[in-house]
């Protein structure tokens, strides 16, 4: 019998930018509290992908998610239109505030209690970028904090299981788009693309499809029977490294940073595009405050 | 097979199509344990599909929809139609007779439907049945062809899917059914063997209805028109009260609507405005949907030997629809044929010959009677000479002339014509001529009917509010109508008779235009596929090559 896939989805929430969601105070701030909350476009493109390999291959999808409580119900959300078996979120106090960096590690963290507690990773697959101005740090970094091999701009995807290695097209921009097709071992990251679009041109497949639909509906009716919530404790972390405390663009002199590999992942801005260059100004904000050496040292 | 054709999946059984028939030839399948796959282009079963409807369940069929599905009484038609009345129409003449006994006759029930909701509901049904058999309902999937393998039928082909291999492929995808062509069992050729139906989806609450209608409790009732109020075309029109809803339609000779250069909305618009129906719509009149779809005559089109192989047809697909004079019955002949074909298979089932499930299903055909109702022999007899055009003109001549007029006016006739009218075996014989539809109940009316001295407030939408109030999921740069001649005498006809197209409306499907080269002027025809509610007339009566959109793509019908 053919193997199957396990996969993990990284999902985030954002606020909900859609006509009437939004709610301002009254000097026209956006009330975040009061916005609510859903899931991150891009990782829906995400949570397709890893629906297409669970479709083809069967085996087994979690959701996870590191967030305040209420991120649960992006995680609901996240069953409900791409059909999770469960979810998991990563949710406490001390993970209040994290920047991409300190995110990365927490998620990390939430993948190896996954690996220890619940079953052997195949495919870790994350969305692009935030809606709400984040950069798309948070994969990669995640995958480094692994130390597991990362495939990004993925468009198309094939897996073999009992290969395992997987074979993926990538969108690689440039003056003219191309398309590469690149083979990476399991376990793996997939970063897709807002391009992907997944394929069902078998009938059994979209019987799958169909019958993972309607198992879905009676879950996410109760789904805190399938969300599992886990701490800074259940994760082993400490507190230190994570959470306001442990994110570096605050907070000063935390040797991880330099060797993200962020730079290798650098997005490209034109700097003619209002909206790109907003999310740059966004990045640099807490630079600009002047509260970190990495500040200092950027602003030189 | 071949090496090829042994890659592909593989299904016991493929039924294309989710009206009726497809719905019941899967039941039945899956009650016998074969694995089926159903294939449906619409978004949902049902979004494609229009009827009148009155769904009939005859007392002599091997099978009805409530045989196969438990409940659907209940739960997916709108309600029982028991008083059945008829119309005759001259002017503001009007002379009305109850059809009851003919209604009624070998009818154990008789419901209002909408497509929408009835195939929507069936689809469930049949989405678990046969996914315990290890298939299943699939949507937004469009066959495009036979999957042949040196030149025997193995499977379908498909727009969204990889071919796919059967035992048993069924053919329940209706009128214009691109498998029946691809196999060479149908054409498209003869606008003389098919109608043309249109219809009007009214809003009415239910408290409205049976006020206005004088029903009290379930049930509803069903009135027919006939007589001159629509320009001399051959058909008639309908109304049936459903549960907040009136289904309000025409159904037409094409070749007569060919013929007479007529508009079916326009006709449509006739029977809205006549002063009869006012009394029922009033000054209130709101139209939900307006659709239209060819409808096959079997006396002239349906197939005596409806298989080829592997592949057997079902429904409107084999032209297994039959007009009974005014009453139209489509629907329960597919259900019949849909469950006959799965139990021939189940029959045949390890047969070495792959056409021995078509043959006993033929046979079932024949030996239930059902083809006897398609195509009664009496109407063949009569036909020969009845629709001959020099016969036809006799006949006419009389009815017209005085002689005629009185014949029929005296108080004897008026009992006799009731009863011509309620007889089964008299109506089965009528031939197709202008004598049946047009001039007999405008004679009728002329001479028995009472005077209508009010008029009418309805005011029809326009053919632009029409198409703009429907919905479509246009497949852009992929038209699935090819105009293959553009000159006024090949395509000229689908410019009035497209149901969503006018000679004087440049927002439809079919326009003539007129362009001058070298200093003469010509018409050519063009099309637009974008407001098509695939009808499929002008695969008839203009040079095209005619296909349905790709799945989930054209018109998306809510109510039908
Ligand atoms: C205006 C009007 C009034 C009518 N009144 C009545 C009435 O009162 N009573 C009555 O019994 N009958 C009536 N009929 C006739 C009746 O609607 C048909 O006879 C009946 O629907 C036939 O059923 P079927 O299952 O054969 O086909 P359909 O109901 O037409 O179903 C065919 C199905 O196949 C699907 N399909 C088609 N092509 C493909 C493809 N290539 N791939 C996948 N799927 C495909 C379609 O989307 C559709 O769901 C009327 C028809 C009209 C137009
Ligand atoms: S274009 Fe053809 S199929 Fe479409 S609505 Fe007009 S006549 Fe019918």
């Amino acid at each position: 019998m053919e193997g199957t896939v396990r996969s993990i989805v990284l999902t985030k929430g954002v606020p909900d930018f859609s006509e009437g969601a939004v709610s301002f105070d009254e000097d026209g701030h956006l009330e975040r509290g009061k916005t609510p909350t859903v899931m991150n476009p891009n990782d829906e493109v995400a949570l397709r992908a890893a629906l297409q390999t669970r479709v083809r291959h069967g085996g087994h999808v979690s959701g996870m998610s590191m967030g305040p409580p209420g991120y649960g119900d992006v995680l609901r959300e996240a069953m409900e239109s791409v059909y999770t078996d469960d979810n998991y979120l990563l949710s406490d106090r001390e993970l209040a505030a994290s920047d991409t960096w300190a995110t990365a590690i927490t998620l990390s963290a939430g993948l190896e209690t996954y690996q220890a507690e619940v079953g052997d990773i195949d495919l870790v697959f994350a969305g692009f970028k935030t809606a709400d101005g984040e950069t798309g740090q948070t994969g990669p970094q995640t995958a480094w904090a692994m130390d597991w091999p990362i495939v990004t701009h993925v468009v198309a995807l094939e897996v073999d299981p009992d290969e395992r290695r997987l074979r993926a097209k990538r969108l690689v921009e440039g003056d003219v788009d191309e398309i590469e097709t690149v083979e990476a071992p399991l376990p793996c990251f997939v970063i897709t693309d807002p391009e992907f679009e997944p394929s069902y041109r078998q009938a059994s497949h979209r019987l799958t499809r169909k019958r993972l639909r309607e198992e879905t509906r009676e879950r996410a009716a109760d789904h805190d029977d399938h969300l599992t919530t886990w701490n800074h404790e259940d994760l082993n972390l400490d507190p230190d490294y994570i959470g306001l405390d442990g994110s570096p663009t605050i907070v000063s002199s935390v040797d991880p940073i330099p060797k993200a590999p962020s730079e290798r992942e650098a997005t490209m801005v034109d700097p003619t595009d209002a909206d790109a260059m907003d999310d740059v100004l966004e990045e640099l904000r807490p630079h600009a405050a002047g509260t970190s050496d990495h500040a200092t040292e950027a602003g030189d | 097979m071949t090496d090829e054709t042994d890659a592909y999946e593989h299904y016991e059984a493929v039924v294309v199509g989710g009206g009726p028939g497809g719905a019941a030839a899967a039941a039945r399948l899956a009650e016998h344990g074969v694995e089926t796959l159903v294939l449906e282009r619409g978004t949902e079963a049902g979004s494609k599909n229009v009827s009148g409807g009155l769904i009939y369940a005859e007392e002599s069929a091997p099978y009805t929809i409530d045989d196969l599905f438990e409940g659907f009484r209940e739960e997916a038609s709108e309600r029982p139609v028991t008083d059945y009345h008829i119309h005759n129409v001259a002017g503001d003449s009007v002379k009305s007779y109850e059809l009851t006994d003919l209604h009624e006759h070998d009818t154990d029930w008789c419901d209002a439907v909408l497509r929408r909701r009835m195939d929507s509901w069936l689809q469930r049904r049949v989405h678990e049945k046969t996914s315990e058999t290890g298939g299943g309902v699939l949507t937004g999937v469009r066959v495009n062809g036979l999957l042949r393998d040196g030149g025997e039928i193995v499977g379908v082909t498909c727009d969204e899917l990889e071919p796919i291999t059967a035992d048993l492929i069924v053919a329940a995808d209706g009128v214009n059914s691109e498998l029946a062509r691809d196999a060479g069992l149908m054409d498209w050729e003869e606008p003389d063997e098919w109608f043309q139906g249109v219809k009007a989806v009214v809003d009415m609450d239910r408290e409205t209805i049976d006020d206005r209608f004088g029903l009290e409790g379930e049930d509803g009732v069903a009135h027919l028109f006939s007589g001159d109020l629509f320009e001399g075309v051959r058909g008639g029109g309908f109304l049936y009260t459903n549960a907040d809803s009136l289904s309000i339609g025409t159904v037409f000779h094409l070749d007569s609507l060919v013929e007479e250069r007529a508009e079916p909305h326009e006709l449509l618009d006739a029977l809205l405005t006549h002063p009869l129906l006012a009394q029922w719509l009033r000054d209130d009149y709101v139209e939900r949907e307006y659709a239209a779809k060819l409808v096959p005559d079997s006396k002239k089109v349906v197939h005596p030997e409806p298989y080829r192989g592997r592949l057997v047809l079902v429904g409107d697909a084999a032209g297994q629809m039959q007009a009974q004079g005014p009453i139209i019955k489509g629907m329960n002949h597919a259900v019949t044929a849909g469950a006959l074909a799965a139990d021939a298979f189940v029959a045949e089932r390890g047969s070495a010959d792959p056409e021995a499930a078509g043959r006993r299903y033929a046979n079932w055909l024949e030996e239930s009677g059902t083809m006897d109702k398609l195509r009664p022999r009496r109407y063949e007899a009569v036909r020969a000479v009845g629709e001959d055009d020099r016969v036809t003109d006799a006949v006419e001549r009389v009815l017209d002339s005085r002689l005629g007029s009185l014949a029929i006016g005296n108080p004897i006739a008026d009992w006799a014509l009731k009863r011509a009218y309620n007889s089964p075996f008299l109506i089965s014989m009528l031939p197709d001529t202008r004598t049946g539809y047009v001039t007999l109940p405008t004679i009728v009316a002329e001479e028995h009917g009472r005077t209508l001295h009010w008029g009418s407030e309805v005011d029809p939408p326009s053919l632009e509010e029409r198409i703009g109030d429907l919905t479509y999921d246009t497949d852009v740069g992929n038209p699935h109508i090819e105009l293959r001649d553009q000159s006024a005498d090949s395509s000229g006809d689908a410019v009035r008779a497209c149901p969503v197209s006018a000679e004087s409306f440049g927002g439809g499907c079919y326009r003539s235009e007129e362009i001058k080269r070298n200093g003469t002027a010509e018409t050519v025809v063009s099309l637009d596929t974008q407001p098509c509610i695939e009808c499929g007339t002008c695969a008839i009566v203009a040079d095209t090559e005619w296909e349905h959109p790709r799945g989930g793509k054209g018109v998306e019908y809510r109510e039908g």
